[in-house]
């Protein structure tokens, strides 16, 4: 495999499915839980008056979800094995912290979803299925817990699965598997069971470990959002960087070039790229998700909130925006008028000019609706003071995305998608180009 | 060209492209870097006063070689400040000078001795000046205005930094809620705050102990020598070996002994343990990280073994 590849992961799944222990699971059986730590969790169970360690003690890391025994806001854990890191966001399962699952997904490569064996598809597993494929998670691995519950019944597994899979289809999720576990007793978790012979497939960690990180950003068109101007001026430790000029960022998506012929938006100007930086040294080449400066062969106008992109496939600059809100504050987008709209690195003021209607997770369809509320996820137009690059989030994760922002508090409202990222699969995206 | 921070001339080691069946990937240092350099970009081009914390320790190292790399060929942008409790090993200062006389970097120093002295704050009963560090911190931060400060905390430390955002924002008071934090989507940073409010950043977030060596050791980044085993005199202590020094003296019962160690983090030298080590070279500690099986808090920190939530309890006062 050559050196460790990086894979991010969000949990889902509904209260009592056993997350935290499948996450404490996968901790313990990959070696990634040290001593220290698992004698802290089994002082704890005792003194609890439990039989076996709780694994989920090693996920619960604040005071008031150890008393409560839930899980609040979105812990980060990490473990690795010989080819890959892991960065798991284990979010909290109750309905009224889809904010948190939205949060985990947005920069996940797959989403851990838990199914109870016994109970099947929820309406909690549809709703976050549904999040899943609104925010274009690459990748989506489902295990079918509390297998030993069943009696290790392959047709509960085949039927549980029948039913994600039509789910699945029904949203254009790209990619869904599924592996039956039980997370109490360890079964296809990190080692393949002996009590599942019906099911030939890899184990939970098998599949992390094997699925393709990301996209190929060498079939991706590039954009690169311009951070910041190094200028060192006078500043510069070595004399001959006196004149040096660089537009540093970090490669959203796409390869770069020297010699490529570039586009500079909102402005519009053409010019070649010069050199690729790096305190390393110069490249020839650079790509997704690198951090570098480009240097350019004109002396334009570039600064931060610019988007250098390939100039064969410029996108166009907007100011009227259709966009799918998922609305993260308890006020509701009606009481707030004066919002800012930060999209890559360029932060604007913006209005909301209508809402034109709620998503039903449930049935993936828009009813009428002229509000959102906490956790609602909406369709709205929007207009902004500025320019912006819009591009569909539906074919560009990085540059797609945005956040609303209260102008006066600070707080962040919305996780903002351009487009109908679920448009795709219903064939109507006429009704919300851009 | 060098990374900036070292004597010692790195060799080329631009990210190197990776063939995997034809398509471009980093691999997992690499990945973890370029978050980080994004990270100390938005915070320059977004807030007017950022400080780095930097100590000298191992994590603040790492830190300030990332920031270095981030502004190439320009100088690191922002002051540095070191919480300094007093109870300092003396060769972690030494290495934090020579640091910042290299970069030509500007280093504030908030002195724990100092409200010690005054009487503003007083020694705690167990010793330790770790839990002292948060109200000269929260001062220097009102005193010079300071509205970004980056911290080398990672989440894999502790429970409750494993619910920590990267940009984390901290009250009038310094406080932290960790049951009203804003969400964190993508790789958008919210950094807005009010007049008072400052921003907590902390870019080494998603690394884990062995990514920080085996960072070291790829960029060949110079670290002060007690994280390498060395012979010290030693007495044990609450399962520890503390060092003998001017804070930390044995008790009648304690025997000083000389032991091989290292040192796994760097904090007050009353309380900060060694572990027993025959790593001398920044390979054999990438080994020896690798299969440990305590963690490092665990293994040395006295402090943080008060309580299951000692450090949440901290980090609501607005500690690092």
């Amino acid at each position: 495999m050559g050196a460790p590849t990086l894979l991010r992961l969000a949990t889902a799944g509904s209260v009592d499915d056993g997350k935290s222990t499948l996450v404490g699971r996968l901790l313990h059986d990959s070696k990634s839980v040290l001593a220290d730590q698992l004698d802290a969790v089994e002082r704890v169970s005792r003194d609890r008056g439990l039989a076996h360690a709780d694994l989920a003690l090693l996920t619960d890391g604040l005071r008031a979800e150890r008393e409560q025994g839930i899980t609040i806001d979105v812990a980060y854990r990490y473990f690795a094995t010989a080819d890959r890191s892991f960065i798991l966001a284990d979010c909290p399962g109750h309905v009224q912290y889809t904010r948190n699952t939205v949060t985990g997904a947005s920069t996940a490569d797959a989403v851990v979803l838990l199914v109870d064996a016994r109970k099947g598809v929820l309406e909690q597993t549809r709703r976050h299925l549904a999040v899943a494929a609104l925010l274009r998670v690459p990748h989506v691995v489902v295990a079918v817990n509390k297998i030993d519950l069943v009696g290790f019944d392959a047709d509960v597994y085949a039927r549980v699965s029948a039913d994600l899979a039509a789910v699945a289809s029904d949203l254009g999720l790209p990619d869904l598997r599924t592996v039956p576990v039980s997370a109490l007793e360890g079964d296809n978790v990190v080692d393949r069971s002996t009590r599942t012979d019906w099911y030939a497939g890899p184990s939970l960690l098998e599949v992390l470990e094997t699925l393709p990180v990301a996209e190929d950003p060498g079939t991706e068109e590039l954009r690169f959002p311009v951070q910041l101007t190094l200028r060192p001026q006078d500043a510069a430790r070595d004399a001959a960087h006196r004149e040096y000029r660089g537009y540093a960022g970090q490669i959203a998506a796409g390869v770069v070039r020297v010699g490529d012929e570039v586009v500079v938006l909102p402005s519009g100007r053409r010019t070649t790229v010069a050199g690729i930086d790096t305190a390393d040294g110069e490249l020839t080449e650079a790509f997704a998700p690198m951090s570098v400066a480009l240097r350019l062969a004109d002396d334009i106008d570039v600064a931060r909130g610019d988007l250098i992109a390939a100039a064969a496939q410029a996108p166009e600059p907007t100011r009227d925006l259709v966009a799918t809100l998922c609305w993260l504050s308890d006020v509701p987008l009606s009481k707030k008028s004066r919002m800012l709209l930060k999209h890559t690195t360029r932060t604007t003021r913006t209005v909301v000019g209508a809402v034109d209607g709620v998503l039903d997770l449930d049935s993936v369809q828009v009813v009428p609706g002229d509000d959102l509320q906490l956790n609602d996820i909406g369709r709205v137009r929007l207009r902004t003071a500025e320019p912006i690059v819009a591009e569909p989030y539906a074919r560009h994760r990085r540059t797609g995305a945005f956040l609303l922002i209260d102008s006066q508090s600070g707080q962040t409202l919305a996780a903002g998608m351009i487009g109908d990222p679920l448009a795709g699969k219903a064939e109507h995206a006429d009704d919300w180009d851009i | 060209m060098s990374a900036v921070l070292n004597d010692v001339t790195v060799p080329a080691g631009p990210a190197a492209p990776v063939a995997d069946a034809g398509r471009l990937r980093l691999d997992h240092l690499d990945t973890l870097e370029s978050e980080a350099i994004h990270i100390f970009r938005e915070v320059a081009a977004e807030f007017e006063r950022p400080v780095l914390l930097f100590s000298g320790g191992k994590d603040s190292v790492v830190m300030l070689h990332l920031a270095a790399k981030a502004f190439w060929p320009a100088p690191v942008p922002f002051t540095l400040l070191h919480v300094d409790t007093g109870h300092n090993f003396p060769e972690v200062l030494d290495y934090r000078d020579r640091t910042v006389a290299r970069l030509g970097a500007r280093l504030e120093v908030a002195r724990v001795q100092d409200y010690i002295d005054d009487g503003r704050l007083s020694e705690r009963t167990d010793g330790t000046r770790n839990p002292l560090q948060t109200q000269p911190l929260l001062d220097a931060i009102v005193e010079h205005r300071f509205d970004a400060v980056f911290g080398g905390a990672r989440r894999d430390e502790e429970k409750a930094r494993a619910k920590e955002r990267i940009f984390s924002l901290r009250d009038e008071f310094g406080a932290w809620d960790p049951r009203n934090q804003r969400p964190e989507l993508w790789n958008l940073y919210n950094g807005k705050h009010r007049p008072g409010e400052h921003v907590r950043v902390f870019p080494l977030s998603n690394w884990t102990e062995l990514d920080i060596w085996r960072y070291i050791a790829r960029e060949r980044v110079e670290l002060p020598e007690l994280y390498y085993a060395h012979e010290r005199e030693v007495f044990r202590r609450d399962g520890m070996w503390l060092a003998v020094g001017p804070w930390s003296q044995p008790r009648e019962h304690e025997e000083v002994v000389t032991r091989q160690v290292r040192y796994r983090t760097v904090g007050d030298m009353s309380c900060t343990g060694a572990v027993e080590s025959d790593a001398v070279s920044v390979d054999d500690v990438v080994v020896e990280v690798a299969a440990t099986r305590l963690t490092e808090r665990g293994a040395t920190r006295a402090d943080d073994r008060i309580s299951e939530a000692a450090m949440e309890d901290r980090k609501k006062e607005g500690y690092f």
